[in-house]
């Protein structure tokens, strides 16, 4: 399926979100201000549902590093309330503010109130974007190219993803990095390389035929495979695919997938994110499936909002909310069908278990994951501390915010550290990167990998036959399922 | 820049101190509903020295500053007004001993209840104050407040913990008061005069607090009523019979939904109340009085009375009790909160007539509370955009107030004063009282610099 460029969005100018650094925001301020839109499109319910009891402020990772109430969640939906009451305009410092915010939603999970956090985070970032406070050539440059151009379209994705492949696997990476040529790069640029990504030799749609079928199918599932989750964690998607085919799940993938557009929408950009929305619609069959099924905690969070993106679009609004009723975190979906458990088999593994925001707090899935690897005979599950605690990946924070997502991620490691678990599991490509990442720089001897790649491992290790109707879809050799 | 600031940043160096508007804005509040302020900037001081240079430094020029913790409290007590000065002291958040021998552990003033209770917890000893908002509230706060808890009951408040503390006049000068003896009547006992003083006579830079062992075992029991004042009736009752439990707590029927959609521990929805009690003690003892407990209850009409099974449904039970008042907010968008308390034996009586004060009023109202020390949080679930029935809020607020001073109570039994309580103190304590505050407040803080305008205003 191919599609136009998506054209007639917005005008989009957008500072570097490397420029916006510690929690005072203190920079030379540029004297940008706008008067509030979005805030005030939204219903003033939501911000009023704040009644600043500050429940939410040990929970909050900005707040607890600065211990400054702008940083912490009832502090920043002050400021919210103050530009939707007028009594404060659309200011840098404002801007700054909400691209501080991790977006963890720790705080929801927190706030006894039921304050919908993430609805008003996703309005301000918009409302900062709308206003320009935050705008200069470079910063709109990089948001032009990234947001509106490789994330709304997936073969330039891809062939991005193919150039770095290349560069990967001809063993030029490691040849620039040995010779230290990365001294050459720029700094920004420089401190972030060690975070690219392995590519994988083979996208999802090389992996998984547009049909799998197992011998005696109960349900009909979509499957989701993402947009860098395609480029770096295909094989996840491999084994995503074989967990519900020995789970008796017919699972159709459609080829060529759009972004979910989760990336658009917490970085201010909702019209991109509903028109995304609006594509990955369309690229199912809504009535023909039970369910449809994402392995990444951070899309899951935003795909299952389609029905509130859309809820104003006569043409969408109803598949959109049909959407949400079938989207479902693989996790959540085997726990409701029940988990065909692997033949009781081989070696003992100690895991440990990383919560990703948006499973735990987005979705409020916690036992579901657990219920995966408790699964999985002769795994012994060992409880993390802080497990849902943010480890700094947050989307794009990393790369925006690095000494705070730097920060974080020392800290999760300190605390798989504690667990002596050679493993680490979790379910969102955000957190696998963040943590591979910090593994690696850190010299430490763990494997991080997602829950299902472990079921699906454990699957084949027993040598139970994973049937597909179309083998030679798969590739020769499994992808190893873990270990990036 | 103004040069108050400039001076300030010279104290302090620019990163602990604020003043630009969207950090203000962040500090105008505190967890009361509906009242806000402006500060003229926030202060990060993190030693008792800074703290004293600061406040000498605003006495020279008369300027008020406001005490502020993490800034949770209900009564607008560290509400800014006028373009105070803001002090926070989360920065002052250190644990300077913990004394094994004397059972005492020193702090900061920003360091949280939830770390003294923990920290306390580790080596087998119990800090018993443990107000709702303990995982973020800050020591200082509730020594400034005076704050209660779940555990009023059987192991009293704030003030039965602190044995010393160290403070900052509003000349600038540090006294130091108390000590870890357990008997001291060296002169009048001053450290009490500053406890519940709501930051109006002196600024808390250090405390001493009084741990006691950790009880062997706990029963907590879950007691449910068809009627509201058969669940106070079986307060009153248990406490005749010579029993105290440490908690007594209290929930009706919209609380009781609010807080099972936060928190979705399975509570019974359709019930007019529960009571929520813990007994601690020695095994021996905490058996026999959950069996008398139980066997009160039921004599009171109570529905039905489970015993927590285990000790982690037993804390999963108390956190969600103590998440009432902000789980109220999921059915208005404005909860004004009251904390009128009364002797224990008028427990049905205050219940009922806040019912009716409701009716006649045409509000609706969610009470919960301390019920075992008879303090209620009746709260008025309303919308401060609607002006009309904000006023009907007002009204009935004074008719409950009137009512629990007749029956022997008192306006606020652990939120303070504050703002929000300042003009029904004058009726519930009387002139005479009232004078005597005043008194001592115009001889320690004669420039009215701390905290002015709370409690009560000076002429």
């Amino acid at each position: 399926m191919s599609r136009p460029p998506i054209t007639n969005l917005p005008r989009l100018t957008h500072p570097d979100p490397r420029e916006i650094i510690d929690g005072i925001g203190r920079a030379a301020p540029q004297g940008k201000t706008g008067k509030a839109v979005y805030l005030k499109e939204l219903d003033y319910s939501v911000i009023q549902q704040c009644m600043h009891c500050g429940m939410c402020l040990p929970t909050c990772p900005t707040y607890d590093a600065t211990k400054l109430e702008r940083n912490s969640p009832r502090g920043r939906i002050a400021l919210m309330r103050q530009i939707a009451d007028d009594k404060m305009e659309v200011t840098e410092a404002f801007g700054r503010e909400m691209y501080f915010c991790l977006g963890c939603l720790a705080c929801e999970t927190a706030c006894p109130a039921g304050v919908e956090y993430g609805k008003l985070f996703e309005y301000a970032r918009a409302e900062v974007e709308h206003s320009g406070v935050l705008d200069n050539p470079k910063r709109s440059l990089i948001r032009n190219v990234m947001l509106r151009g490789l994330f709304t379209n997936p073969h330039l994705l891809r062939a991005l993803g193919r150039l770095i492949w290349v560069y990967q696997a001809t063993g030029l990476q490691q040849l620039v990095r040995d010779l230290k040529l990365t001294r050459l790069l720029p700094k920004k640029i420089r401190e972030m390389e060690p975070l690219t990504p392995t590519v994988k030799a083979q996208f999802s749609d090389q992996l998984i035929a547009r049909v799998e079928s197992p011998e005696k199918p109960r349900y009909r599932v979509g499957l989701l495979t993402g947009c860098v989750q395609d480029l770096i964690y295909s094989d996840v998607n491999r084994d995503t695919a074989d967990v519900l085919l020995a789970n008796g799940c017919e699972v159709v993938t459609p080829r060529s997938q759009y972004c979910c557009g989760s990336l658009h929408a917490h970085n201010g950009e909702i019209e991109t994110a509903r028109e995304m929305a609006r594509r990955s619609i369309d690229s199912f069959d809504l009535d023909g499936l039970d369910a449809i099924i994402t392995n990444a905690a951070g899309c899951g969070s935003h795909l299952k909002t389609y029905g509130h993106l859309l809820h104003n679009d006569p043409r969408y609004a109803a598949r959109a909310a049909q959407w949400d009723a079938k989207l479902k975190d693989i996790h959540e979906w085997l726990a409701q069908i029940g988990i065909t458990p692997p033949r009781p088999g081989v070696e003992a593994m100690k895991v440990t278990y990383h919560e990703a925001c948006h499973l735990c707090h987005g979705q409020k899935i916690t036992q579901p994951p657990r219920e995966v690897l408790k699964a999985i005979p002769g795994l012994d599950l060992v409880e993390l501390p802080e497990s849902t605690w943010c480890c700094g990946s947050a989307g794009i924070y990393n790369i925006t915010q690095p000494e705070m997502s730097k920060e974080l991620l020392k800290r999760k490691l300190e605390q798989v550290d504690k667990t002596n678990a050679p493993i680490v599991a979790t379910a969102n490509p955000g957190c696998l990167v963040q943590i591979v990442s910090g593994l690696r720089e850190s010299g430490r001897e763990i494997e991080a990998v997602h829950p299902v790649s472990l079921l699906a491992k454990s699957y084949r290790e027993q040598g139970r036959e994973v049937p597909l109707r179309k083998p030679s879809a798969r590739s020769k050799s499994d992808p190893a399922p873990a270990g990036h | 820049m103004d040069s108050t600031v400039a001076d300030f940043v010279a104290i302090l160096g620019p990163k602990r101190v604020l003043f630009e508007p969207e950090h203000l804005a962040a500090y105008g509040f505190d967890g009361t509903a509906a009242i806000s302020g402006t500060a003229s900037c926030v202060l990060f001081p993190e030693t008792t020295a800074e703290v004293a240079k600061i406040v000498r430094y605003a006495a020279e020029r008369k300027r008020p500053i406001v005490t502020r913790g993490s800034g949770t409290g209900l009564s607008g007590g560290s509400i800014p007004q006028d373009g105070s000065i803001v002090l926070c002291l989360v920065r002052m958040n250190r644990v300077v001993e913990l004394d094994q021998r004397n059972l005492t552990v020193m702090v900061e003033p920003g360091v949280t209840t939830i770390t003294v209770s923990d920290l306390a917890n580790s080596v087998g000893l119990l800090y018993p104050p443990d107000p709702g908002s303990m995982k973020i509230s800050t020591i200082g706060g509730n020594v400034a407040e005076n704050s209660g808890g779940l555990r009023g009951l059987k192991y009293g408040i704030t003030r039965d913990y602190v044995m010393g503390l160290e403070v900052v006049l509003a000349s600038g000068e540090v006294v130091t008061l108390g000590n870890q003896c357990v008997k001291d009547v060296a002169g009048y006992s001053m450290k009490d005069v500053f406890i519940g003083s709501e930051g109006t006579l002196g600024i808390i830079t250090r405390i001493l607090l009084k741990l006691v062992p950790k009880p062997e075992s706990k029963k907590t029991l879950l007691a449910t009523f068809d009627r509201m004042d058969a669940a106070a009736e079986t307060v009153s009752a248990i406490i005749a019979e010579k029993i105290i439990p440490c908690t007594m707590e209290f929930l009706d029927r919209i609380t009781i939904r609010c807080v099972e959609d936060f928190a979705k521990i399975g509570l019974p929805l359709d019930v007019e109340a529960i009571l929520l009690m813990e007994t601690d003690g020695h095994p021996a003892v905490t058996h026999d009085e959950a069996v008398r407990m139980e066997a009160i209850a039921r004599r009171c009409g109570a529905r039905e009375v489970q015993i927590a099974r285990s000790e982690e449904e037993a804390t999963r039970l108390a956190t969600a009790r103590r998440a009432a008042f902000s789980a109220l907010a999921r059915e208005a968008p404005t909860t004004i909160l009251e904390d009128a308390t009364v002797p224990r034996s008028e427990l049905a009586k205050m219940v009922n007539f806040i019912q009716g004060v409701a009716e006649r009023y045409q509000l609706r109202v969610g009470t919960f509370g301390h019920m075992g020390d008879g303090n209620l949080h009746p709260t008025f679930l309303t919308d401060e955009r609607n002006h009309e029935e904000m006023e009907r809020v007002e009204q009935a607020m004074v008719e409950i107030f009137d009512y629990a001073v007749k029956l022997g109570g008192t306006i606020t039994g652990e939120h303070g004063v504050g703002l929000a309580k300042k003009k029904f103190l004058p009726n519930a304590i009387g002139c005479a009282s009232l004078n005597l505050m005043k008194q001592l407040k115009t001889t320690l803080d004669p420039d009215g610099i701390l905290n002015p305008g709370k409690i009560f205003d000076l002429p």
